[in-house]
């Protein structure tokens, strides 16, 4: 059995890197994610893992000696936050263009400008098409499990991508709290070996990777890895299912509650969902027939689950913590809304930006939520599409 | 170190049937930089010609393992790949007598510019890889536009030879003297038209454990405005008009290769290139003069520190 401890989530997932023990992970500092590296950084000065650590002298480096890393043939991993992951932009692309199975943790940040060092999503939400898995994570728990199973995902045959999961940065990186570690042997038992199977140090089997690839192959190609984050479902349920019979933590794309027989629902994912639970509970107190869905898996997009588990709802509140200036709204919304088109009876959805720059969602902005969405219900109008909550007017 | 004979014996490690130009500088100072090296490598490139151009999807011309990722990280992306090996060797999962070795490539776009901060960190992380950057003195890939490395005065698309303007109006940066702020135990400036000279110096850098560079002359006559055929003659005229003086450092200590008996005014390298060719307007010739200056000085402090440095 595992060991219950009270731990930031950061020093969870440096945690969770120390009993992954990953074959080479290179980094750069960046608030609120340098906690991660810095305690593993000591593991690895302590002898507790045999990683090779690259100190590199910027993100862009640090995904790129990964890449090349991860190419050579084995486990690697790294952490970031905001500017350090949009520095990454370009190469999170051609690591996934490479099939190269890289887990990163990302302690979600605002970008920049303003500069601003707490959490919101803009930094993965951004990152959003570049071919990775991605997941978030409510607590220092999830974080820590997510990330383990991630390795797995990643690597899985067919699949073959790399992951990247989210914490919110500060609320739940810097936070303490009760969390269960597994054993080292059972974290290693649980992830095996990875053997990569064409790696560029098998020089008597010499490879070319990365070569140009025109009008005649780049298609198909791109639709190979669209395919394989397809085939991440699977996988996704897979290893959650593996998991669960090590951890006995119950993992999948979301987490519904109190959404049966529900009438009105909050869409969520993060740190928020916390408190968006809390307000479910009082409101039910009150009679509201509301429920919570927490969405665990962004990419791939969980769109045939997604109908199913909302299909029955009379109005849904999606809410994004990042915005997508010039859309038809949040990046969050924008997809499940458009999941929805397609149901018969769908509900009337709408969006609300809230906590950019790590500002507190509290409890009375999600009680207005919920009076909305009650209104909504009743009239069967909407009257804001989009709202900016836990904002100034 | 192998003799020619030797040399030509050995496996062709960069097939020919690329699709680099006719003439083209870069193949040749990889082909015998590869022959040099031997099969146990492992070699990545920054995009640019010699990357576009050798490997066109599903074809190849790499018989060692080759990766390009991307423009400015051809050496994060070796030293990642070196970790990997460091990682793997510590832990018996690689068989005990196969040795590696690790080069990266960039030409000086990806070496002199975009690629200077990851090369920077490389240098300073130490770790165990020879870095070779390809001169030819601007971004030709993308169509001879100027990089640092681009002389005074040369013509580029970039900084064309106008009627207000002429040329480049900046020197070009000195990357060896760079790299050489890094402490690294072994670098050095090589030409392809002295082949033993460039094959003793991959032997060596690759015999030394750590950081190493090389900064290889690589005529482009696309972007110099040359004869298809004056690749290796350019680069002879390079050094002996002390333009690319051949010169080691190993551990701090200069060693100049090569001393031209007579050394040739720069002129006699310039004119045969049409990147240069305004620069022989009777207006430009302080230009001229201006470019005379500036080699001479680089050339006698070179003698003078190679003097200096002698062990007594």
């Amino acid at each position: 059995m595992g060991k219950q401890v009270a731990m930031t989530g950061n020093i969870a997932v440096a945690n969770a890197m120390r009993q992954i023990n990953p074959d080479v992970c290179a980094a750069y500092p960046i608030t609120p994610s340098t906690e991660v590296m810095q305690q593993f950084a000591s593991f690895v000065a302590d002898g507790k893992v045999d990683t090779e650590l690259v100190t590199v002298e910027s993100e862009h480096s640090a995904m790129s000696a990964g890449i090349g890393a991860a190419a050579a043939g084995g486990r690697v991993m790294t952490a970031t936050s905001a500017n350090g992951l949009a520095l990454m932009w370009e190469m999170l692309y051609i690591a996934s263009g490479n099939r190269l199975p890289i887990a990163m943790m990302v302690i979600n940040r605002a970008l920049s400008a303003p500069i601003n060092i707490h959490g919101d999503h803009s930094d993965e939400m951004g990152a959003r098409d570049a071919g990775w898995i991605q997941m978030y994570s409510e607590n220092g728990q999830e974080a820590y499990d997510n990330i383990i199973q991630a390795i797995l995902i990643g690597e899985s045959e067919g699949v073959l991508l790399p992951a990247m999961v989210g914490m919110d940065g500060f609320i739940i990186s810097h936070s303490i709290e009760n969390l269960e570690l597994l054993e080292d042997k059972q974290v290693r038992d649980f992830l095996g070996e990875f053997k990569p199977k064409h790696p560029l140090l098998n020089i008597n089997k010499p490879i070319t990777m990365g070569p140009l690839d025109l009008q005649d192959y780049y298609s198909e190609h791109k639709r190979q890895q669209a395919q394989a984050m397809q085939k991440a479902k699977a996988a996704i349920l897979k290893v959650a299912k593996d998991y669960k019979a090590v951890s006995g933590r119950e993992y999948g794309f979301f987490e519904p509650y109190k959404l049966e027989d529900a009438d009105i629902g909050i869409l969520t994912l993060g740190s928020s969902a916390g408190t968006t639970r809390f307000v479910v509970d009082l409101m039910r107190e009150k009679g509201i027939k509301v429920g919570m869905i927490k969405l665990r898996v962004f990419r791939p997009f969980p769109i045939e689950e997604l109908q199913q588990a909302l299909s029955h709802l009379k109005a849904l509140a999606v809410m994004d913590r990042s915005d997508s200036f010039g859309a038809a709204g949040g990046p969050v919304f924008s997809e499940v809304r458009s999941a929805l088109y397609d149901l018969p009876a769908r509900p009337k959805t709408v969006n609300y930006i809230y906590g950019l720059g790590g500002r507190d969602l509290g409890i009375s902005p999600i009680e207005r939520v919920v009076k909305d969405l009650q209104e909504i219900h009743q009239t069967e109008k909407i009257k804001e599409l989009v709202t900016h909550l836990t904002v100034r007017e | 170190m192998a003799t020619l004979k030797e040399l030509s014996k050995r496996e062709e490690l960069l097939a020919g049937g690329h699709r680099l130009c006719a003439g083209c500088g870069a193949s040749i100072v990889v082909r015998q930089i590869l022959l040099a090296a031997g099969k146990n490598v492992v070699v990545s490139c920054s995009t640019g010609c010699l990357e576009v151009a050798t490997s066109i999807y599903p074809y190849t011309s790499w018989r060692v393992p080759f990766f390009h990722s991307a423009f400015e990280n051809s050496a994060a992306t070796i030293c990642g790949v070196e970790a990997m090996y460091q990682l793997q060797k510590r832990k018996g999962k690689l068989p005990v007598d196969e040795e590696i070795k690790f080069i990266g490539l960039g030409g000086d776009g990806g070496t002199y510019d975009i690629g200077l901060q990851s090369l920077s960190g490389g240098l300073e992380r130490g770790h165990d890889f020879l870095f070779v950057c390809y001169d030819n003195g601007a971004y030709m890939n993308t169509g001879i536009q100027r990089s640092s490395a681009t002389p005074l005065g040369a013509a580029t698309t970039t900084s064309p030879a106008g009627k207000v303007i002429p040329g480049k109006t900046q020197y070009r940066k000195d990357l060896t003297d760079i790299v050489e702020a890094h402490h690294i135990p072994y670098l050095a400036q090589a030409s392809p038209h002295n082949w033993k000279d460039l094959n003793k110096k991959v032997e060596k850098a690759l015999s030394i454990r750590g950081p190493k560079f090389l900064n290889v002359i690589a005529p482009c006559h696309r972007g110099w405005r040359s004869g298809i055929n004056e690749a290796i003659s350019l680069s002879k005229l390079a050094v002996d008009t002390c333009f690319w003086p051949l010169y080691e450092i190993e551990n701090g200590k200069l060693t100049i290769n090569y001393k031209p008996k007579n050394k040739k005014p720069l002129t006699e390298w310039m004119k045969l290139q049409g990147r240069f060719k305004h620069l022989f307007k009777p207006e430009n010739e302080h230009i001229l003069q201006q470019l005379q200056q500036g080699i001479d000085c680089k050339w006698n402090n070179l003698l003078k520190r190679e003097e200096v440095e002698k062990p007594c």
